[in-house]
């Protein structure tokens, strides 16, 4: 697979990368969402949904930055145009599709100041990802996203049932977990490396 | 415009105070990013030249100071050092005489890229050793790369030009199997991570070096940049 | 100090007090406590000088743009606070941006995206918004001057402790010589996620000796 082939980038982006479990990109919601199974699916998918529109958006605004040599704006250009972006898809849904939006809604305003998003953005503009290139590692860091909550909600879901010690308990208790997550993900590193 | 109805919703007043604070907001921003980015960026510039100047020093040994060129349809063109595209480096001697070429490669390593400049000697035809750029490769395995003696003497590797592509192809061979000056014996336990850099090089090379070879009076006409690519 | 409006009653007192600065340090310590801005503090704490640099820059940033939203608190619409604000801290992490690639360059690729990953960080819009919007110049500078201390204090440790196991190290000096064999993983992401766990837990275990209550959000508050 070459480094620039399409599906290396999607499973780059998804597994190798995992943009909560190496790069902690996206931790709040990761932390915070993860207590039940059932609210961690969708936001997984309304967060692979933002993403894919910031990615859209942020190809289109760095070309427009860079024919015009102002690349020193770039950050405050792709924060503000995300967020009035997310916002336009919420109105949008409410009106066209309220059922998806009953479903995604609530989650749509907290994804907005989620650092996954902006690094998403960042880091297709750093690894000068054509259009295409950019679609699918949207894609890959959503896919890896939901994966990597899912798998956290599970793991919460059955620790609900022990008995952990009351220091312990909440907080430092999910981020061991997920320390645990992120060393079983570092088996996936090489993928794609060797030929 | 405000005022006349703002009982009824007392949010929905006249937008344009709104507009007005988010405008004049934009403009104090926009007025102080350009200041700070006119500020640094000589200095930033002057940072970025002498990075790349130390490390064409590294893998260019002896390469006092350097003129970049870009690669255009086969040829190559004298270029600024800010210049955009791909670029390659001719490293001058004190004398400014032609005595190496830097180039850039990479190549998907273990973790993430390796990105790195590696050193062409035109009248050997060899090339002389790499220095990483950027790795994100494992802290005692992969990042060996860079330290490991053995690793190290693969260097100087032979890359001899016939007929317009490499006479042999750049590879890496298993720890112990290296036989012949074109292959990269690997690191034990950084295998993916050595393979990487032999497919970096092999790639670069195929591709740069033939353009390199023919037109090697246009790097020694050229010589180093005047005042500037000094170490 | 003339127009500040205490709500909560909690606090009475208007001056620059102590407390002001001292609230970030431990009681409500951005990452210990609010667990806010967790994505750089774990990306950048694999070693003391990047937990450093990066503890610094957020400073900064908390500061500058706590001084900006306390100077146009007045001015600032309610309907467009959060845009303004985003602006303003975009606009600070962009100069700080520039300002670590004028100082080293090396700094600034081994911090990569995360300078300008900033602009996210929940604890900045969260300060402008609960208190540098209602406080004097003096109060917000000081107030996030303290968050900004604590904030660098615990990537700080976190970021030793890290360098420490993972590459025997503190700030680049070697420590234990040739004898020691480096625990890897420490500086590698899962690392990040145990040794800032361990952390929490024993700052849980000091404040429980302390006898004190100390809630622990769990993830962002966003400030929104």
């Amino acid at each position: 697979m070459a480094h620039d082939s399409l599906s290396f980038i999607f499973l780059n982006a998804a597994l190798m990368n995992n943009f909560v479990l190496a790069l902690f990109l996206g931790l709040c919601p990761f932390l915070g969402v993860s207590g039940k199974l059932e609210t961690a699916g969708p936001m997984g998918l309304a967060t692979s949904f933002v993403m894919l529109v910031s990615s859209v958006c942020a190809y289109f605004i760095n070309e427009i930055l860079v024919a015009w040599d102002i690349t020193f704006l770039r950050l405050i250009a792709y924060i503000t145009v995300i967020a009035s972006a997310v916002q336009l898809v919420e109105m949008t849904l409410k009106k066209f599709a309220p059922a998806l939006f009953r479903a995604l809604g609530i989650y749509l305003p907290l994804i907005t100041t989620n650092c996954a998003i902006l690094g998403l953005a960042l880091f297709q503009t750093f690894k000068e990802y054509d259009f295409l290139q950019s679609l699918v590692y949207a894609l890959g860091a959503g896919a890896g996203f939901t994966l990597a909550i899912m798998l956290m909600s599970g793991l919460r879901e059955k620790l609900d049932l022990s008995d952990v010690p009351g220091i312990v308990r909440g907080a430092a208790l999910s981020l061991m977990l997920g320390g645990l997550l992120s060393l079983s993900f570092m088996g996936f590193a090489g993928l794609g490396g060797g030929h | 415009m405000s005022g006349s109805h703002e009982i009824r919703h007392a949010p929905r007043t006249s937008p344009w105070p709104l507009i007005a604070t988010l405008g004049g907001v934009a403009m104090l921003s926009g007025l102080l990013v350009v200041a700070v980015y006119q500020f640094t960026k000589p200095i930033i510039a002057e940072n970025q030249r002498q990075a790349v100047a130390r490390a064409i020093g590294r893998v260019i040994p002896g390469a006092v100071s350097n003129r970049a060129f870009r690669v255009e349809n086969g040829r190559l063109v004298p270029a600024g050092p800010q210049a955009r595209g791909e670029v390659i480096y001719a490293g001058y001697d004190v004398k400014g005489r032609l005595i190496g070429i830097a180039a850039k490669a990479g190549a998907q390593g273990y973790a993430d890229m390796i990105h790195m400049l590696y050193g062409y000697d035109p009248a050997t035809q060899r090339i002389l050793g790499f220095e990483v750029l950027k790795m994100a490769e494992t802290p005692g395995l992969g990042d060996k790369i860079t330290t490991d003696e053995g690793f190290l003497a693969n260097f100087p590797l032979d890359a001899t030009v016939e007929e317009g592509k490499l006479r042999h192809e750049i590879v890496t061979v298993k720890h112990g199997r290296k036989r012949n000056p074109w292959e990269i014996d690997a690191i034990s336990g950084a295998t993916i991570s050595s393979r990487a850099v032999g497919k970096a090089l092999n790639a670069s090379a195929q591709r740069l070096l033939p353009i390199i070879r023919s037109q090697l009076d246009v790097l020694r006409r050229n010589g180093p940049e005047a005042g500037g690519g000094k170490r | 100090m003339t127009t500040v409006t205490t709500k909560g009653g909690r606090k009475k007192e208007e001056g620059i007090t102590w407390d002001v600065f001292a609230q970030g340090l431990w009681r409500d310590n951005p990452v210990l406590v609010m667990l806010l801005g967790l994505c750089p503090v774990l990306a950048v704490s694999n070693s003391a000088v990047n937990a450093l640099a990066m503890g610094l820059a957020t400073t900064f940033v908390l500061v500058s743009s706590g001084a900006l939203v306390s100077l146009l608190r007045h001015l600032i619409p309610k309907q467009v606070r959060i845009a303004t604000y985003i602006v303003i801290i975009a606009t600070f992490v962009t100069i700080v941006d520039y300002l670590i690639q004028a100082i080293s360059l090396d700094l600034y690729n081994a911090l990569g995206a995360f300078i300008q990953l900033i602009v996210v960080n929940c604890i900045i819009l969260g300060r402008a918004e609960a208190y540098a919007s209602r406080n004097t110049l003096g109060r917000a500078v000081v107030n996030a001057t303290g968050m900004g201390l604590g904030f660098t204090l615990a990537l700080l440790a976190l970021g030793s402790i890290r360098e420490i196991l993972g590459a025997g190290s503190l700030f680049g000096i070697d420590l234990f010589g040739k004898g020691f064999e480096p625990w890897v993983v420490m500086i590698m992401p899962p690392g990040g996620f145990i040794v800032l766990s361990l952390l929490l837990v024993a700052f849980n275990w000091i404040n429980q000796r302390l006898g004190r209550q100390i809630e622990q959000s769990e993830g962002c508050g966003h400030g929104t």
